[in-house]
């Protein structure tokens, strides 16, 4: 049968960018913007991680100081994140532009930034290593608790990550628990279900949908940067990354806007994605992991699906999902 | 007595429709801006002078009469994406699938010629590939439509699952079929006996598909403009509630309109895989479907237009492919140049939807 001890660990893994991604779509979603853009931000996060810790990392011999190595990609790619936020903001909250062009052109640039700069970075700082292997920096982020190793199957299942990963599960509960039981979270969820009555109660929707957006683009670009960092030990490969920010996406819906939830569906969505591998017949029939890697999308339509049939009005998406909200228009 | 209350800074309103002049000549200085912020970025990531980089571009999708067939017919298929759209798009349904429907409808066409291509006659085998590709992409755009029709199911979320649906599918058959063994490709399909290549006109091979094009925009035009059906889009798309004080069924016009849509984004893939490159993989759409998203919004949904802006998204293509060769550059270069341009007219349509006025100095009250 599976090997649950070597496959959940593995899955964990591949979740935690899903969670990420998922975590902060949510919290945009919840203010009424459909960021689709979140691919190209995941893609911008890691790269300008990767950016910032190539510059650290070829400007000191020996060995690195522990902390610069970690803060100094995570700054930059919440840096780069925050940017990409601030554009989508700026073109659907200010402008008023159409989201799903705006989220699409976003993805189109943000992996098209990730892959060249990806490909480009070592011709363009004129440096002569082979390729982008950061793995001093990546030892760092995967350095786990240090009794980790001494507690045997229990220290393999839940204490054997990194610390991004922790830091991913907290955010995650975190934002549950702000969503559901502070006034923030109330303030942001009416402005997602219906902004003029937000703004006739005197929310501010434009300050609360930017905040969310930037947050959400923040934390999803964390996602990218663990996928980097921690689970390809420091080396980009362009389109490495590959379709997990649809896969983000997709479990937001799944889980119905409910980021605690998403902890543990991310962590079936990423051991989906492998769980071709741990089967007996695995390698013999390669093509069943394609049907294998369909699964999540399939059941993300059919919960789609059933909950607008169903339509109970807690399970339903923000009203205001995808509409830009102009004060004089009735 | 002075007024107490200030009006505030900048005030936004929303115009009337401007005259097309006005609006164009916006649009127009919004390309030439993303332009400028085009070279600039490109004199800074590769220090090369940008009049060089421009005239690379245009090289790069005109310069042989080799690379202007290839413009025209990238143009063609993206341009047929786009008309698939539309009808959708101008009933507000975002339809986000296209990339879906086409791979579906190129699986279609590719299954007809694997599995029937020793069995049936020639005319045949293109025949049903024809019919089995406009039928695929039909059911693959009805789903989601049925879905919509009947429990108001998001239509942008739904349409997007289909399009991973697909291409999981397309990854599927593509290693079951694989020639040779392990290599997970399947290669030139029927190389030897031509079985179910869509024959090329005149005798070139570029020019089905862009005679399809002309024919399918000239129809779409036609169909949206001068039809009934179109005229029923076109008001379900200003205001359901207005087509249903009318006696409009705006469930069955959903659901008539994905079948079209669908079926239209199935006969792109029909000529992407029968027509062009006579194999299938997951990556034969190149996110076109994506792209065409953005082109037809850019277009205002105006077929005529249409031929236009994908116009301008192959050229910048074709051109960063020919910069990235020629200077060395990342293949991905073009992504963010493109990248660029669009979020300059995506912001420009603001200035042309909305009215800024300042605040002006308060007259003296008349007493």
């Amino acid at each position: 049968m599976i090997d649950l001890i070597a496959f959940i660990p593995r899955a964990v893994g591949q979740s935690i960018p899903l969670l990420c991604g998922s975590t902060g779509e949510t919290i945009t979603e919840k203010s009424g913007n459909l960021n689709l853009g979140i691919p190209g931000v995941m893609y911008v996060g890691a790269i300008s991680g990767v950016i910032g810790s190539f510059f650290y990392e070829n400007s000191t011999t020996g060995s690195l100081n522990g902390f610069l190595a970690v803060m100094i990609p995570i700054v930059c790619c919440l840096l780069g994140s925050l940017l990409m936020g601030l554009l989508y903001c700026f073109l659907t909250v200010t402008l008023r532009a159409n989201q799903n062009v705006t989220g699409l052109a976003m993805t189109t640039f943000g992996i098209g930034f990730g892959n060249f700069f990806g490909g480009s970075l070592i011709k363009l700082a004129n440096s002569d290593v082979p390729s982008i292997a950061l793995s001093r920096t990546s030892a760092f982020f995967k350095t786990t608790l240090p009794f980790a190793g001494k507690c045997g199957w229990f220290g393999q299942l839940f204490l054997s990550y990194g610390f991004l990963a922790y830091i991913a599960i907290i955010i995650a509960f975190l934002t549950s628990c702000v969503l559901k039981r502070t006034r923030v979270g109330l303030h942001l969820r009416a402005v997602g279900e219906g902004p003029s009555t937000a703004d006739a109660a005197g929310i501010n929707v434009t300050v609360y949908k930017y905040v969310a957006t930037c947050l959400g683009c923040m934390i999803a670009g964390l996602g990218g940067l663990y996928y980097v960092m921690d689970y390809a030990c420091g080396v980009w490969s362009n389109d490495a990354f590959g379709d997990r920010g649809w896969l983000a996406i997709a479990l937001v819906i799944f889980t119905i806007w409910r980021p605690n939830v998403g902890v543990f569906s991310s962590i079936l969505f990423g051991g989906l994605y492998i769980v071709y591998l741990y089967l007996p017949s695995g390698m013999d029939h390669m093509e069943v992991k394609e049907l294998y890697k369909m699964i999540p999308y399939v059941v993300t339509l059919v919960v789609l699906i059933i909950t607008s049939m169903r339509n109970k009005r807690e399970n339903q998406p923000p009203q205001s999902l995808g509409l830009s909200y102009f004060r004089e228009e009735r | 007595m002075a007024a107490t209350n200030k009006e505030p800074f900048i005030h936004m309103s929303k115009r009337d429709t401007l005259p097309w002049q006005k609006a164009w000549t916006i649009r127009f200085i919004a390309i030439i801006a993303a332009l400028l912020v085009c070279a600039l970025v490109t004199t800074v990531l590769t220090g090369d002078n940008p009049i060089k980089v421009y005239a690379t571009i245009v090289e790069g999708a005109f310069g042989t009469s080799r690379k202007t067939w290839i413009t025209m017919q990238n143009l063609s298929i993206l341009l047929i994406i786009s008309l698939a759209l539309t009808p959708a798009f101008k009933m507000r349904f975002w339809n986000i699938g296209g990339e879906g429907q086409v791979l579906i409808g190129g699986l279609a066409a590719a299954t007809c010629m694997i599995t029937l291509g020793n069995k049936l006659p020639n005319a045949v085998v293109i025949l049903l590939m024809v019919i089995t590709s406009l039928a695929a992409g039909a059911i693959w755009g009805l789903i989601p439509a049925l879905c919509k029709a009947k429990w108001n199911t998001n239509e942008t979320l739904s349409t997007l699952m289909m399009n991973y649906i697909a291409t999981q599918l397309v990854a599927y058959f593509t290693i079951f079929w694989e020639v040779p063994k392990g290599s997970g490709k399947i290669g030139i399909i029927n190389q030897n006996s031509n079985v179910g290549w869509l024959p090329s006109l005149f005798g070139s091979k570029y020019l089905l598909s862009i005679v399809v094009a002309v024919l399918v925009t000239v129809a779409m035009y036609v169909y949206l403009k001068y039809s009934k059906h179109g005229y029923e889009i076109a008001v379900v798309g200003e205001s359901e509630k207005t087509a249903n004080y009318v006696g409009i069924k705006v469930k069955k016009i959903i659901i008539r309109t994905m079948i079209l849509s669908g079926a239209l984004c199935g006969l792109a893939g029909l000529l992407l895989v029968g027509g062009i490159n006579h194999t299938i993989t997951t990556t034969i759409t190149a996110g076109q479907g994506f792209t065409a998203v953005m082109v037809s919004w850019l277009a205002k949904f105006n077929p005529i237009t249409m031929v236009f802006t994908s116009l301008l998204i192959v050229f910048l293509d074709r051109g960063a492919s020919e910069i990235s060769t020629a200077f060395g550059l990342n293949q991905s270069f073009s992504d963010i140049i493109t990248g660029i341009i669009l979020f300059f007219i995506i912001g420009c349509e603001f200035f042309i939807s909305y009215k800024i006025s300042f605040r002006k100095k308060s007259r003296k009250e008349e007493e």
